[in-house]
Parts: C-alpha cells; sequence; structure tokens
C-alpha cells in the first residue's frame, strides 16, 4: 500500500477512507449502542446481536474479546469503539488508559500533569518504530 | 440587516457538559475550568444575541458512518438533545431562526459552497456545551436564551475540510448573514479542539504551546492559521485537536481586524486542552 504522509505519527490511527471502508460494520455495530433497547439485546445475548452486521471473524472476536487497540487497527473510530465500551461503564479517559497501557491511574495523573508531551511523540523513530 | 458582532472559540468537551449537569463544578478539579467562563457569562449577558450561529461537529450522533457530509446547515424548527449512550442532557431544545437559516442555505449555495440541508436533525454535546459553557445554567423546560443556527463539519473521517476552505465558507457565511434583512445581532461560535487525541497509545497528547500560539494567530493572523496544514494538526495537536479548523470558519466571518476581549486556556478537562476566546469586531 502506498505510503500516506500520517503514516509516520507514532500511536495513532487516521481515520481515513480506507479505515472508514474497512470498519463500516464494525463502526455501525458499536454505534447501534448509543440506543437503550439496543444495548439490551446486546448484553443479552452477544453473539446474536453480532450477527445482524456482517464484520470480519477478526472484527467479531475483538469486539468479544474487547481488544480496543485492535478494534482500531481493524477499522474501528474512536467515537464509534467508545459507544461499546460506554456500554460497558467505560468513559473516555478510562478507555484512553486502557489504549495506551499506561493502565487508568496513571494516565489521569499524566492529564492532571498536563498531558503527554509532543517532545518525543512526532515521528515513529523516536518511539523505535519503523 | 443582521450584523455579526463578535465571534467565539470555544472547545465542546463532553465531560465539562456532564459537570454541569451533575453539579460539580465547584469541585478542585473544574473550578479552573469554569473559572475562565465567568466573565464570558457577562459578556453573553450584555451582547444579548439574537441569533448564534454555531459551528460543531457532530460525533455520530446525527451522521453515523452511512452518510458523512462536509458541511450540513441545520434549517428545521428546532434540534432536540440526543441520546449519545448515557440519556441525552437535561437541556432546553435548541430553537432555530429557520427563515435566516433558509436564507444562509440558499447564499451559500449560490456562493458555491454546497452545504447539505438538515430539516430534521438531534444535536449532541458538540452544540450543546458551548452554548452551556456560555450561557451558564438553563433548565431543561427553559429555553436558551438566544435562537441557534446550527452548522456540522466533519472532523471524525479524515480529511476534515482544509482549514483555508474553512476560512472562505465563513466569509461566505458572513455574506449571507449580512444579507439578511431583519436587524438581529448575531454571535459566530466556531468550536472544537484544542489538542487532544482520544485514541491508541499516544492518547493523552497535549500541546500547550502550540494551542496558546493558535490562539494568537486566532487575534493577529487569521489568514496565517488558515493556511496550517492536516499533517500539522494530526502530528502536533493529535488526532482530534484537527477540530480547530472548525474556528476558522467563524475566523473567516469575522474582520481582519478585531479587539480581543478574552481568553481562557486550561489543561486538562478530561483527555483535553481547554480554549477559549472571545474577539469583537472592530467598528
Amino acid at each position: 500500500m502506498t505510503e500516506k504522509e500520517y503514516d509516520n505519527i507514532p500511536g495513532t490511527i487516521v481515520f481515513d477512507a480506507d479505515k472508514s471502508r474497512e470498519g463500516y460494520h464494525l463502526n455501525q455495530f458499536c454505534i447501534s449502542l448509543r440506543l437503550q433497547k439496543n444495548r439490551d439485546a446486546f448484553n443479552k445475548n452477544e453473539e446474536a446481536y453480532l450477527d445482524a452486521y456482517p464484520m470480519s471473524k477478526e472484527q467479531r472476536e475483538a469486539v468479544l474479546k474487547r481488544e480496543w487497540n485492535l478494534l482500531l487497527e481493524l477499522g474501528g473510530n474512536i467515537y464509534y469503539t467508545s459507544k461499546l465500551a460506554a456500554n460497558d461503564g467505560i468513559n473516555f479517559q478510562n478507555l484512553a488508559g486502557r489504549m495506551t497501557g499506561m493502565g487508568v491511574d496513571s494516565y489521569r495523573e499524566m492529564m492532571l500533569k498536563g498531558g503527554r508531551s509532543i517532545e518525543g511523540n512526532r515521528d515513529k523513530s523516536e518511539w523505535g518504530e519503523d | 440587516m443582521a450584523k455579526i458582532m463578535a465571534g467565539v472559540g470555544c472547545s465542546h468537551v463532553p465531560a465539562i457538559g456532564v459537570a454541569m449537569d451533575t453539579g460539580i463544578t465547584h469541585e478542585e478539579y473544574w473550578k479552573p475550568v469554569f473559572e475562565g467562563f465567568k466573565k464570558s457569562r457577562e459578556w453573553m449577558k450584555k451582547q444579548n444575541p439574537d441569533v448564534i450561529f454555531l459551528i460543531y461537529n457532530d460525533h455520530c450522533t446525527a451522521f453515523d458512518a452511512r452518510c458523512i457530509p462536509t458541511f450540513a446547515l441545520g434549517c428545521g424548527a428546532e434540534f432536540q438533545p440526543a441520546d449519545e449512550g448515557w440519556g441525552p442532557r437535561p437541556v432546553p431544545a435548541v430553537k432555530n431562526h429557520q427563515k435566516m437559516a433558509s436564507h444562509i442555505a440558499q447564499s451559500l449555495v449560490l456562493n458555491e459552497f454546497d452545504i447539505t440541508i438538515m430539516n430534521e436533525m438531534e444535536v449532541d454535546h458538540g452544540l450543546t456545551v458551548p452554548l452551556s459553557v456560555m450561557f451558564g445554567d438553563i433548565k431543561q423546560n427553559d429555553e436558551w436564551p438566544s435562537l441557534v443556527i446550527p452548522l456540522c463539519v466533519n472532523v471524525v473521517q479524515y480529511p476534515a475540510p482544509t482549514g483555508n476552505r474553512c476560512y472562505n465558507l465563513g466569509k461566505a457565511i458572513r455574506r449571507a448573514i449580512e444579507s439578511y434583512e431583519e436587524d438581529l445581532n448575531v454571535i459566530i461560535f466556531g468550536t472544537g479542539g484544542m489538542s487532544h487525541q482520544l485514541q491508541y497509545k499516544r492518547a493523552g497528547l497535549i500541546n500547550s504551546d502550540w494551542d496558546k500560539r493558535f490562539l494568537d494567530l486566532m487575534t493577529e493572523d487569521p489568514v496565517g492559521a488558515s493556511q496550517i496544514t492536516h499533517l500539522e494538526y494530526l502530528r502536533e495537536t493529535g488526532s482530534e485537536g484537527i477540530e480547530m479548523v472548525m474556528w476558522l470558519i467563524m475566523r473567516g466571518a469575522l474582520n481582519e481586524n478585531v479587539t480581543e476581549i478574552h481568553r481562557h486556556y486550561h489543561v486538562p478537562a478530561s483527555n483535553t486542552a481547554v480554549g477559549h476566546i472571545i474577539l469583537e469586531n472592530n467598528a
């Protein structure tokens, strides 16, 4: 695949048209959880509820296992996956604690101290990634 | 004729709405956030605008992945606060100045901004949080003090419209508003930002120096600000910082020379840097 100009930003997945295409059914599933009646149906039987959304096997597994980063890698967008998190009682900040691998408390502490610095976080090379 | 008196830039962090709705704004964590809006609320009372033209982004509420308009103008009579997954905010429905909205819709298309027209739309925190911070607590069975014309901008799926396009849209919005016959006092809001990243391993990114420079540019060099690239927003301000292009629509609708009345900046509100500015058009 052609490299995109934003590919070298570390720890970031840009939700572009390619991701949007890949994640369409996954995201539509997630957004359905905005409504209480759908949350009730999903919580009653997750597997059966997911049958209505023709997502890939990998995406479906990631939903069932709540693999928050993998969901984004497979085309999920944070405003969608956060609805699945909200269904589980996880708010944006706690979700970020999980996605960063820092845990909820140290993530919150970092935010109170002014957030993650831009220094050392501009380019993948600074993270020792390609 | 209608006239744009001033512009307001303002973050729309959902947690700010939750803090107001649950009555915890006096807590240590929230105090400094709301302190910075005290002066703004007094200013709003004095301005007493007839209409607020409010630019925001919908967070997959009115528009999920089925339909993603770049610019969508609210033309319906009123807009109900949406259930975003934790119940609708306990705030009043937002009432439109429908005649003016139709005039703006027509004027924009004839000026080559081919916007989407929304006659039915629920509104999420992107629209109601800026109203709440600027007006203070308004009870659900009361009314917002001003009519509101909403403009939704896609900033969820990349690419958002360019800063330059947004700045020029602001100019077209001004032409539209100021060619409307009724004598109305209008304030324009650009909302969202400032630096924040909600997703993946770099979540929590904040770039205060960059944000403060952006606030300076809002006052002193809007054309310069309109040339900031998408890549710069993504890299320097986090994947969700790109919301700041919406401030450029507001800024484009003001004079090149403005007076900065007030500014407020605080980190954090949840995952986000809160930024706010009030700019008045020089006479």
